[in-house]
Order: structure tokens, then sequence, then C-alpha cells
């Protein structure tokens, strides 16, 4: 193996002492962050000489019917290790939190595709409309009570 | 006396066969020169990702094939090694190599198609393209000889592969390899140090390198702006650590490059196959895992791997039932799409067609 998974620990450690109130805790394999500070955790996290995660790999979203999860897979191709980072969401009604578009532009499609689907606001996405489905789709049909 | 000028928006697509699928481009011209483009998809959109959930975790595999439809075998193995990570299974020494053995026929196969389209996307009228298809008809009639399938083969399950390779499978392959030999030789003397291909793609549609990064541009589109990233190296998966192959890099990061990083990885894939056929032993083809498969609630897996476009994962999120509570994919043809805007501003209506071939997209994968 030569790329590393960095651990939660790890990660809170470094994370909690670059950006103030951001971490809420960790387990083994992940970082739970603050959603209202993800943009400024991802900023630190690519521009941190020793994260330096330049690369998104992906942003998913998923469904907990009282809460939603944003993870963000995320790999340092200098480093040569990966980082999964975590924030939760409560409620289901007009849902949003800071986009990471600005630090990584890999972010522009998936976060349209889950306001798409879920129907999760991103804040400061500059052009944040439907991707897969046409304007005027009533609906988010990846959330569990659609359909 | 001057004539009145102004910018004329024009739709590429849906139905265009340059697009390579339901694709459609929204271009504002001045004259020919490329003003703004938008990238606009979903016309294939099937929703993958919300039928995983209705269907146990076998029945999936069907679902991949239908994604990057010219390279099943790897979509296959992506689900698979996710769902694996998910059950803490370990897979069979030999289901290991037939994996990366029919996966890197597929490489072949898919970037076979990738060449062949880019060319037909010059303007070379179908002469290479049918060169290409040649050669991969014979990778599909292996795989048929697998499988019984040619395009959508879901051969693989979690814990190995369906069966194992029947006995006339082996002299098959060699022969293949034996032809293919001749016939790839025969392409690439058509085309590769071709001079109208020269002038044409030479210097068009640069990706610098940290945009690529920047944008998540994965696969060869990554490696042809000069980053010699590839996870089958990164992170060996199946039989991957067992085998000795180089990860071919370009620097430019035109158009040029992003086609001959494809016809060199399909030497190197080929390398993989031979050693593959040297060593693998018999042995059984599948984990004792039983037919409905249900692993823990809570259980997370990002599964991935280096896929004919670039990084294909799967997140699977299982809440212990017999299908997955959240299935998403991380399609490489989409993230790379994503710097369209960037390649083609500036650009010429003719160089527009040629740069969305060299991306090598697949519209079943971004569209899902």
């Amino acid at each position: 193996m030569v790329v590393r998974s960095l651990g939660g620990g790890e990660l809170e450690e470094r994370v909690s002492a670059g950006v103030s109130d951001s971490v809420e805790g960790s387990v083994d394999d992940a970082l739970w962050i603050n959603s209202s500070k993800v943009a400024e955790v991802a900023g630190f996290m690519k521009s941190d000489q020793r994260l330096d995660f330049n690369f998104l790999n992906s942003v998913s979203a998923v469904d907990y019917i009282d809460h939603f999860e944003i993870v963000y897979h995320l790999t340092s191709l200098n480093k040569q290790h990966t980082a999964i980072v975590k924030t939760r969401l409560n409620g289901r009604d007009a849902l949003s939190l800071p986009s990471v578009y600005h630090v990584w532009r890999g972010a522009d499609f998936q976060e349209r595709e889950i306001w798409d689907l879920m129907g999760i606001r991103f804040e400061g996405h500059p052009n944040l409309k439907r991707i897969m489905l046409w304007e005027g789709f009533e609906g988010h049909p990846l959330r569990k009570d659609y359909l | 006396m001057t004539i009145r000028t102004e910018p004329m928006t024009v739709n590429i697509g849906p139905q265009h066969p340059s697009t390579h699928g339901v694709f459609r481009l929204r271009v504002t011209f001045d004259g020919e020169e490329i003003l703004e483009v938008e990238p606009i998809f979903g016309y294939l959109h099937r929703g993958t990702e919300k039928l995983a959930e209705e269907r146990n975790y076998t029945q999936i595999v069907t679902l991949t094939d239908r994604l990057d439809y010219v390279s099943s075998m790897i979509n296959n193995q992506a689900y698979c090694l996710a769902v694996e990570e998910l059950l803490g299974v370990e897979v069979p020494q030999r289901a290991k190599y037939l994996r990366t053995l029919t996966a890197e026929l597929q490489r072949v196969a898919s970037h076979l198609m990738g060449i062949g389209f880019f060319l037909q996307d010059l303007g070379t009228l179908g002469t290479p393209l049918m060169y290409a298809f040649r050669s991969r008809e014979r990778i599909l009639d292996l795989f048929e000889m697998l499988c019984g399938a040619r395009i959508t083969v879901s051969y693989m399950r979690p814990g190995g592969v369906f069966f194992d390779a029947p006995v006339d499978f082996w002299p098959a392959l060699d022969q293949f390899l034996k032809d293919f030999e001749a016939e790839y030789n025969e392409i690439q003397q058509l085309i590769l140090e071709n001079e109208i291909v020269m002038v044409r793609t030479r210097g068009v549609a640069l990706l610098p390198l940290d945009l690529a990064i920047n944008a998540s541009v994965s696969g060869p589109s990554l490696r042809a702006s000069g980053l010699a990233w590839d996870w089958r190296k990164m992170a060996p998966y199946d039989a991957y650590d067992r085998m000795e192959f180089d990860v071919p890099i370009a620097t430019g990061g035109d158009n040029y490059d992003r086609f001959w990083v494809r016809i060199q990885e399909i030497h190197q894939s080929i390398r993989i196959v031979k050693q593959c056929i040297e060593q693998i032993e018999p042995g059984p083809t599948r984990a004792d895992v039983p037919l409905v498969l249900r692993p823990p609630a809570g259980a997370e897996a990002y599964g991935r791997v280096e896929a004919s476009k670039g990084e294909l994962g799967f997140y699977l999120v299982s809440d212990g039932g017999i299908s997955p509570y959240r299935m998403k994919i991380r399609s490489p043809s989409l993230m790379n799409l994503t710097v369209t805007e960037h390649l083609l501003v500036g650009w010429k209506l003719a160089d527009m067609i040629v740069t969305l071939g060299s991306l090598d997209i697949n519209l079943g994968e971004v569209d899902r």
C-alpha cells in the first residue's frame, strides 16, 4: 500500500488547531465537523502543509430521515494519503451548508447533483441548478420519502 | 463598409454523432470561435443510485454494467471491491487474477474505442475506427466465452467471479494476444506519427496540471497533464500488487497527449494480461459467501479502482438489510467534464468536437 488513510484522531488534532470550533468529534476513519465551517475547514485542509488535500474524490449525501450526512472523500496527491470528512445537517427542510467550490472546482457538478437529487443547498456555489433532472421538476428523488 | 456581426448560440446535441451519446453542449460562437460553453446532460439518467436501494447486493452487479457500458468489467470490479470491504470477505487468488485479467482486457477494449472515436471526431470517416473495432470484437468474443455476454457482462460477484474460465478460453486468449500485436502495430503506424493528426491536435485545448487536480480530473486525462497517478499503483487491489507495469505520462496536457497516453496504456494492459496468464494457478474462484448478503448495520465502504476513464468509486452505506442503504457512484466521466469550459473557450468549432473526443466520456456513466 502506497496510499495511507489518515485516522480521525490525527485529523482532529490538526484541524482543530487550524480552524477553531470546527471539529465535533472523530471516529476511527472519519472526522466530524460543524456544517457551518465546511468551507473554512476545506480551505485549511487544502492549504495546510502537512495535510495538503489537493484532490476532492467525491461528495456524497446520505438521507437518515431525521438528518442528512454529507461525506467528503479527499486525497493528497503530493503526500499520498486519504481522508474522510463528514458533517451532519439536522431536519429535512431548507437545508444548506457552505459550498467548497472555491476550494476544489471538482465539487461543481457533485454539489449540483446533491441539490438536484437530495435537496440540499450549497451557499456560495456560482451555478446551483438542477443537473440530472430538468428545471421545474418537483421534489428530490434520492430522498427516502420520495416514492 | 463594415458588416454587422453578433455572437450566435448553437446547441450541439442531444442527438449528434460527435457527442458519443445523448449529451448537449450549448455553445456561443463568434464566427467559428467559441465564446461560452455549457455542458448539459441528464438525458440518460436512470436513477441507478435509487434503483440500487431496492435491489440486493448481488443484483446490483447488473446495474453497474450499464454505467460505463464500454468497460463493464471494471465497473463490476469497483462495485465488488466495495461490497467485499463492507463484508470483510477475502477473495480467492484465482478470482483475483481472473478479475485483473478481464479488467485489463476491458481497458484495452475501452481505450481502443476511445482512440477510434477520437480519430472519427478528427474526420477520418471510419477507417481507424474499424481497425480499432476489429481488435475490440476479439476481446468481446473472449468475454462471451467467459460469461455468455459481450457488453453487459456481469461476470464478477462479491467474493470472486461467477464462473471459472472454460478450458478453451486460454488458447483463444493466447491466439488473441498473438494477433493483437500485429493488429495494434498496424493501427499505431497509421495514426501515431500521422501528420494530419499531429497538426490538428498538438497544442490544442491545453489542460494545466493544477487545474486538472483542482477540478478532480482523473485517469488518462490527468496523466496527460503530467502526473503519474494511477490507483492500480497507489492503492493496489486484486492482483495488481504482483504486476509489473509502467504508468505512461505526457506533460503537454493537449489533445494529442491525452490520445497518446491511451495508446501507451494499451501496451501496459497487454503486459499485465501476459503476467496474469503466467502467474494464475488452479483454485476456487469464489469465496464462500451466502447468496443474500447482509453487511453489518452502519458499515460503510468506499471501493475505488482505476477505470479506463479515471477513478471510479462506489460509496456504500449499509443498514444491515439486504440492499445498500445508500450507494453513491463517483463517476470519472462526470468529473472530467468539469473542465470542458476551460478546454474549449477560445478554440474553434472543429476543435470542440476533437477535444470532447479526447476526454473520452461515456454518457451512461455521466448520467447514471
